[in-house]
């Protein structure tokens, strides 16, 4: 997986569609732009759309998954929409961004890859989302005192929502979860395992 | 009249204490009016949102999804599963179609599914609130039970991202719906002219990316404010949440005075049809939709 | 001949009676216009109206008639007499619906209506109705220069449509640059993928078709006559000449390829380095299989170079190579790339390109080449080296880097070089250096005669005339069939760079107006664009100079001349555009219905104000075509413009004699404004070269006016657009204005 890849050959484009979600749909780009032009957080990527399909076809592996680029998507479908090829460039951003993730290759202290792994985890444990343990655990991502300055700094909203009872203080001490958790956890574990065999990940993933 | 059955899921963030706690409360009342039963599927499940993919890939994502699908197959045969929440919506349409498209993605998330004992035909429909009222009710059948036209208050009405896109309401414009502003006319209020309709609010990057995400919501509220809008509407929670709740840290960064009321469509229908504030949930606003609570407050 | 008797017929309909004093107009007719019989009716189009005109000619002997109603554009079929000469005098389009509303403008508004009165009769006086010359002899075979698909595609619809046809190729077979294809571009749903080709089918249908006779190995020896009755000499290989007559021709003579060699730096002339032709050679070779280079070795990786030497080098704009875009290579190099993928999806292959362009249903084949893995990369390719393993060199356009890659083969999507003859410019400089003696010209221009396709004997020169980068003719804005050669009709590749399907539409679309031609033809009447009309120029050549201008300016080569120079017209050849007769220094040219004097006496007819009555007097000659319109539009739309103008349509701005305009001046008019179409390459002249001539004698006219102490600008040339409706009024109104400001003509009072 490692290996140098030939420039402008079918390698990386062949990966892509082999272990990235929709990624059979790259080849299928004809390089517009309007993806680029209809992100909202367009300014902030280093690569657009658009660039990630040529620098896939162009066989820049590296540069591809260790962007940040594909981390900046918002999940506003508007790329989707407005492309006149019909890509589903927001899932093929968010299967580029699962991928480089599982590989270990996304930018170290990427905070949306961050909240990824909390939100899912925190799923994954109940069956539910807690926002609260997802609210403090997002504040303490990047260590204890980072953690506390965080909250203080949205400790304003936290009142206010706690107040328009919008936030629960007593989900701490454990709050909504669904019945069958261990059904549930067993189920995601079976479709990692699918996953990562047709991947050809290891089990252990990233 | 026999009330029109939908197989309802709810999502995380209406759950009681959640951010958009707020939401179901009038939801019920609006339902009760038009004659819609909401019937809750059994021990449902967090749909992933729009972040899941970051760690949940594919295929798991798929099949927590697939998990509500049989749920509502097994328990609530023959109804469409209908969603207040845009994010839910998505997962479980995009779910739907998914495996429709892919046999072998079908075969391997019943093979997922079986871990948790269930199986999925993929047989139901996955729908969002709006859409029954628009398609199963109607505008003409939404006006009947209002009592109370919510009238002197300008709406902006701010569709967003996922109730419009991929998928959005039949007929419906990508670029410019319509159908906000036809509910808000409903009630009779006035929908002022828009610009930022179906801007992003930045989506669960408000708490990763904060500062790029706050220019989404700047931008949001203030051409509110230009179109002289007295409060935002809109039909999503994340939207909502969102777009409520940042405004304060965005006066407190940049100095503005932004103090936007942003509620949803059916706080409005529930002072409309005659509900109080309390019912129409408008105690959990964080800035008080004073116009609105003072019209549900009236004999 | 009969006797003549004059009769004018104004309409008081559409308001024209609510607003003009009808009476009076008819006095002018009587008293002025010295018309026998004058007669008003309120609804002149109507059955009714039309009868009473029709009971006059039938009792009362009227033969020659103005009818003063609405514009000559309205109304053409209940007004149509084809047996008698008619004028139309436009009270409606030209004064009741463009001159301001209310009393205040009373006086101007009887002043225009009376004027066009007066011109209306003294236009008709001077007509005589066209008799034609319908010419039952006359040729409706059709002949097609070319065996390709383009030429048969032409050949079957003619053969089909019940014409005989008489087919040339210069080879020893049929199918032209199809034969070496493996494949075409899909033409039909869904798009997706390379088709047969069908040459061979379309080979057999022609050879077997019972109306149209070939002559492979032939070329044309000479083409004489004109539409109705060319006569072909066709040249065998083995030198044995035949005659064939024919009414028309199509001219179907396709293209070559670019020249490899003149692209060295593209690897043009070394190994593994190969333009599209060469591909289709190797995919033939490989029968389906796996394509193979010339030392026998898989084609494992192959580059698409898109825009090899074309649009100025691939895009540099540097005007080397061919400088525009073949318009069929994108689609081609798609084709082809999908030869490799459906013999082995494993192959690499890239196209390297900078605007791919797919018109029509291609966006459907891209789509499909992008399903089946080619790679498309947006790239400036800088260099290509041939050899074992070939390297490119580009720059990524899109990620914005140079980067090379290498590949086994390399195909070059050169360009299409049109096979369209003699350039008639070369010729003529050829020719006159030729008869001065030269012997070197001499030599050249039997050169110039061998790379001849139809070796017409024109005055004008061998081949039709060539339009933009050598391809032949086109009235590529409005009729591209069109060509100045009448009853010659180019198609496919040699006229503008082409696909097969492009071409075999426009094979059919120039069969078709070789029909129209030998038609009308035989009639006796005008083809395109005045379909139908029977009148044409007839000279007195007893006051002709043998200025030659006539046969030079003629935008269609109609006129020959003959051993002592005099014109020799062929009426056949001609478009009735007249502007042989604005070229006429002598005024000896004229049409039995359009003349220097029908226009001349126009002129003199309407009645100029003295200068101290402040009412200047503006003479507009417009086109027929797209001027005249416009002003009618103008009225329609109830836009207002000055009533001080006088307008009377012209053929064409090129049939405008000068003497309209010394007559005008002397007259007294205040100005005179030319309304002609766009000139110049993007021309939308009808007649082509109408307008570009009518421009050219107007700046020489300087010298008149200065002779006649006037300004410059009495006299000024305007481009009009049939859409141009707003502006046109405009125009008018600042005119108007301008030559207020500039006072009256000192020549008022002279006339």
């Amino acid at each position: 997986m490692t290996t140098a890849t030939p420039k402008y050959r079918n390698n990386f484009l062949k990966e892509v569609e082999a272990n990235v979600e929709e990624g059979h749909w790259v080849k299928m780009c004809m390089q517009c732009g309007v993806c680029a032009g209809s992100c909202p957080l367009g300014p902030h990527w280093q690569h657009s759309p658009q660039k990630i399909f040529m620098m896939i076809r162009a066989g820049k592996r590296e540069e591809v998954l260790t962007s940040d680029s594909m981390w900046m998507c918002t999940s506003c479908y508007n790329c989707i929409v407005r492309c006149p090829r019909k890509l589903p460039i927001t899932h093929i951003m968010h299967g580029l961004a699962n991928y480089a993730h599982r590989l270990g290759m996304a930018p170290k202290g990427q905070p949306t890859e961050a909240i990824a792994k909390l939100f899912w985890d925190n799923l994954v444990k109940t069956g539910r989302v807690n926002e609260l343990k997802f609210s403090l655990a997002m504040y303490f991502k990047d260590g204890f005192v980072q953690g506390i300055k965080n909250a203080m700094a949205m400790q304003g909203i936290g009142l206010g929502l706690v107040k328009a009872k919008r936030l629960n203080p007593m989900e701490i001490l454990g709050g909504h979860a669904c019945k069958d958790k261990s059904g549930i956890q067993k189920m995601v574990a079976k479709a990692r395992e699918i996953e990562d065999r047709r991947k050809g990940f290891s089990g252990a993933g990233a | 009249m026999a009330k029109k059955q939908y197989a309802f899921y709810p999502g995380c963030s209406s759950q009681k204490g959640a951010s958009a706690s707020n939401f179901p409360t009038s939801v019920g009342v609006v339902c009760e009016k038009l004659d819609i039963q909401l019937n809750e599927i059994p021990d449902w499940n967090c749909c992933g949102a729009s972040i899941g993919y970051g760690e949940g890939g594919e295929l798991p994502r798929l099949v927590i999804n697939a998990r509500n699908l049989a749920q509502a197959e097994n328990h609530l045969a023959g109804q469409d599963i209908v969603s207040g929440c845009p994010a839910c919506w998505l997962a479980t349409r995009e779910t739907v179609e998914r495996l429709h498209e892919s046999d072998s993605l079908l075969a391997e998330t019943n093979e997922a599914l079986k871990e948790a004992g269930l199986n999925l035909k993929n047989t139901v429909k996955a729908r969002h609130i709006v859409e029954v009222l628009i398609e199963d009710i109607g505008f003409e059948a939404m006006k009947k039970p209002v009592v109370k036209a919510i009238e002197g208050i300008k709406f902006a009405g701010y569709v967003g991202c996922q109730t419009n896109r991929p998928f959005g309401i039949a007929g419906e414009s990508f670029e410019n719906p319509q159908y906000l502003d036809r509910m808000i006319e409903t009630v009779g209020a006035e929908a002022v002219k828009f610009d930022q309709k179906v801007t992003c609010c930045g989506g669960a990057l408000a708490f990763s990316e904060p500062d790029k995400s706050q220019k989404q919501i700047r931008d949001i509220v203030e051409s509110a404010y230009d179109h002289g809008a007295d409060m935002i509407v809109t039909p999503c929670q994340l939207c909502q949440a969102n777009v409520e709740i940042y405004q304060s840290e965005i006066n407190k960064k940049q100095g503005t005075k932004f103090s936007m009321p942003v509620v949803y469509y059916s706080q409005l229908l529930t002072v409309a049809y005659g509900g109080s504030a309390k019912q129409a949930g408008l105690d959990g606003q964080l800035i008080r939709a004073e116009k609105l609570e003072r019209i549900a407050g009236k004999q | 001949m009969a006797d003549i008797k004059y009769a004018a017929y104004i309409c008081s309909g559409c308001g024209i009676g609510d607003t003009l004093n009808v009476g009076a107009l008819e006095k002018v007719a009587t008293k002025e216009g010295k018309m026998a019989v004058v007669k008003s009716h309120p609804f002149l189009c109507s059955t009714e109206g039309v009868d009473l005109i029709k009971n006059d000619i039938a009792n009362e002997g009227v033969t020659h008639f103005c009818i003063a109603a609405c514009s000559r554009r309205a109304k053409a079929e209940a007004f149509a007499f084809p047996g008698n000469a008619v004028s139309r005098a436009n009270l409606r389009e030209g004064v009741l619906w463009v001159v301001a509303e209310g009393p205040a403008h009373d006086e101007v508004r009887q002043e225009m209506a009376e004027d066009y009165i007066r011109m209306g009769c003294a236009e008709v006086k001077k007509m005589t109705c066209p008799a034609g010359s319908a010419n039952a002899a006359s040729s409706r075979r059709i002949m097609v220069v070319g065996g390709g698909m383009s030429g048969m595609t032409a050949a079957l619809a003619a053969a089909d449509a019940g014409y005989e046809v008489v087919l040339i190729e210069k080879t020893a077979q049929l199918g032209g640059f199809a034969n070496n294809l493996w494949k075409r571009v899909p033409f039909n749903a869904p798009h997706a993928e390379a088709q047969p080709t069908g040459v061979a089918e379309m080979t057999a249908k022609v050879s077997g078709h019972a109306k149209i006779k070939i002559h492979l190995n032939s070329t044309l020896a000479e083409t004489a006559g004109a539409p109705g009755r060319f006569i072909a000499k066709i040249a065998q290989e083995s030198g044995a000449v035949t005659e064939e007559t024919v009414g028309a021709i199509v001219q179907a003579t396709g293209f070559t390829t670019y020249d490899l060699a003149k692209l060295p730096e593209l690897g043009g002339g070394q190994a593994n380095v190969v333009d599209q032709a060469g591909l289709e050679a190797l995919a033939k070779a490989a029968d389906g299989g796996a394509i193979k280079r010339a030392d026998g070795s898989a084609v494992k990786s192959v580059v698409f170079v898109q825009c090899a030497g074309q649009r100025g080098s691939g895009g540099n704009g540097d005007g080397s190579h061919l400088d525009y875009c073949s318009g069929h290579c994108c689609a081609t190099s798609i084709k082809q790339a999908t030869y490799f993928k459906d013999a082995n999806p494993d192959v690499d292959t890239v196209v390297m390109y900078q605007d791919l362009r797919v018109p029509g249903m291609g966006e459907d084949f891209y789509r499909s080449a992008q399903k089946k893995g080619v790679i498309f990369t947006k790239a400036k390719v800088n260099k290509v080296a041939g050899g074992n393993s070939c390297r490119v060199d580009f720059k990524d356009l899109i990620l914005d880097e140079d980067a090379s890659i290498d590949a086994d083969l390399v195909v070059l999507a050169t360009g299409q070089v049109p096979t369209s003859g003699v350039n008639l410019d070369e010729w003529t400089t050829t020719v006159t250096a030729a008869e001065s003696g030269d012997e070197a010209a001499k030599q050249k221009k039997s050169e110039l005669q061998k790379i001849s396709v139809l070796n017409l004997n024109y005055r004008q020169g061998p081949d039709m005339p060539q339009f933009k980068y050598g391809f032949a003719d086109s009235h590529f804005i409005c009729f591209p069939y069109e060509t100045r050669r009448t009853g010659v009709y180019a198609a496919g590749p040699t006229r503008r760079p082409m696909d097969m399907f492009q071409a075999q539409e426009d094979a059919t679309g120039a069969a078709l107006k070789a029909i129209q031609a030998v038609e009308n033809v035989a009639r006796g009447a005008a083809a395109h664009p005045r379909a139908g009309d029977l009148s044409f120029p007839k000279a007195r050549l007893e006051g002709c100079t043998q200025c030659k201008r006539c046969t030079v300016e003629c935008p269609f080569g109609a006129i020959d001349e003959d051993e002592k120079r005099f014109p020799v017209f062929n009426q056949e050849r001609c478009r009735r555009c007249g502007t042989c007769m604005g070229a006429c220094p002598v005024r000896v040219i004229s049409f039995e219905n359009y003349s220097c004097d029908t226009v001349g006496m126009q002129i003199k007819a309407v009645n100029v104000p003295d200068e101290f009555e402040e009412k200047p007097r503006i003479l507009i000659l417009a086109c027929e075509n797209d001027a005249y319109p416009a002003l009618d539009m103008a009225g329609i739309q109830r836009l207002t413009y000055s009533a001080f103008v006088r307008t009377i349509p012209v053929r064409c701005l090129g049939s405008a004699n000068t003497i309209w305009i010394t007559d005008a001046l002397n007259q007294g008019y205040d100005g005179v404004m030319m309304m002609g179409c766009k000139r110049g390459d993007d021309y939308q002249c009808h007649f082509v070269k109408g307008s570009e001539m009518a421009y050219y004698r107007m700046s020489k006219i300087d010298d008149t006016l200065k002779q006649l102490s006037l300004e410059g600008e009495r006299v000024q040339t305007y481009e009009v657009a049939i859409t141009d409706s707003a502006r046109v009024a405009k125009m008018i109104d600042d005119y108007a204005a301008q030559l207020i400001e500039m006072g009256p003509s000192p020549m008022k009072g002279f006339g």
